[in-house]
């Protein structure tokens, strides 16, 4: 699923500019729980997270996450933003919360698979 | 190569393995071992900042292999089988609430390294050692 198709799912805002828009995302992990994302993740993965601290974006780096979707309309500031640009992640922002747009995704077509059991 | 892990920093935290990461990155290293070793590492730096407060971090890169070694003064670990038990945690609560402190930490390090040793002693500090091949 390429990123421009899940913006439009999600209704989401991107917040970096200059992102790929053909990165094709293969599957979904929705979690605030980093240490979660980094002991289960294997695959890079659309990360979903109501998280917005600078660890979220500094754990997607150290995952090879390519893009970071933030839930329930939460609010990222510039420097956080900045620190994504600076190593290619893609931020995006959507309204919906977390168990809606994992939702939304998943019947669109997105898998969780990717993550260790 | 050294690195100073910041005092107390959590925010900052990283900063080491985001640059042991980029190297490995123009050495030409396989990106399933530079995401071992920088998750490893990562996890050694956060715990560092988290339970004792700064430390160092030391780096060597060979043609075969990397080692990191996070070093710290802080409390030391009483129960290093206990640490090791997935889900157990002594982190405070304002680290959970960032996301982390599930008690994943060191058992994530042992996953990802090929060889990992831990040494601590309370009162005087944590030695953890990780060394990841690039060739296996």
């Amino acid at each position: 699923m390429k990123v421009e198709e899940i913006v439009k799912i999600l209704d989401a805002e991107i917040l970096t500019s200059g992102h790929d828009p053909g990165l094709e995302i293969m599957h979904a992990c929705g979690s605030d729980l980093m240490s979660d994302v980094m002991a289960y993740v294997e695959e890079n993965v659309l990360l979903l997270t109501g998280l917005v601290s600078p660890q979220v974006i500094r754990t997607a780096e150290m995952m090879d996450i390519r893009v970071i979707c933030f839930v329930r309309g939460k609010n990222v500031t510039p420097s956080v933003i900045d620190m994504a640009r600076e190593r290619g992640i893609t931020l995006l922002v959507t309204r919906h919360p977390m168990f809606i747009a994992c939702g939304m995704l998943y019947s669109a077509g997105l898998r969780g698979k990717g993550v260790r059991d | 190569m050294n690195y100073v892990l910041p005092v107390g920093d959590f925010l900052m935290a990283g900063e080491a393995s985001s640059n042991v990461k980029k190297i490995l990155n123009q050495l030409g290293i396989p990106p399933r071992i530079v995401k071992r070793t920088a998750v490893a590492m990562y996890e050694a730096e956060l715990n560092a900042v988290i339970h004792a407060y700064g430390g160092r971090a030391e780096v060597e890169i060979t043609k075969d292999f990397i080692v990191v070694e996070v070093i710290d003064d802080g409390p030391g670990i009483p129960d290093i089988e206990l640490a090791m038990t997935e889900g157990y945690s002594t982190a405070p609560d304002e680290i959970r609430e960032m996301g982390f402190g599930a008690g994943m930490g060191l058992p994530n390090i042992k996953r990802n390294a090929d060889e990992f040793s831990i040494e601590s002693e309370v009162g005087k500090g944590t030695r953890v050692r990780i060394v990841v091949y690039f060739n296996r």
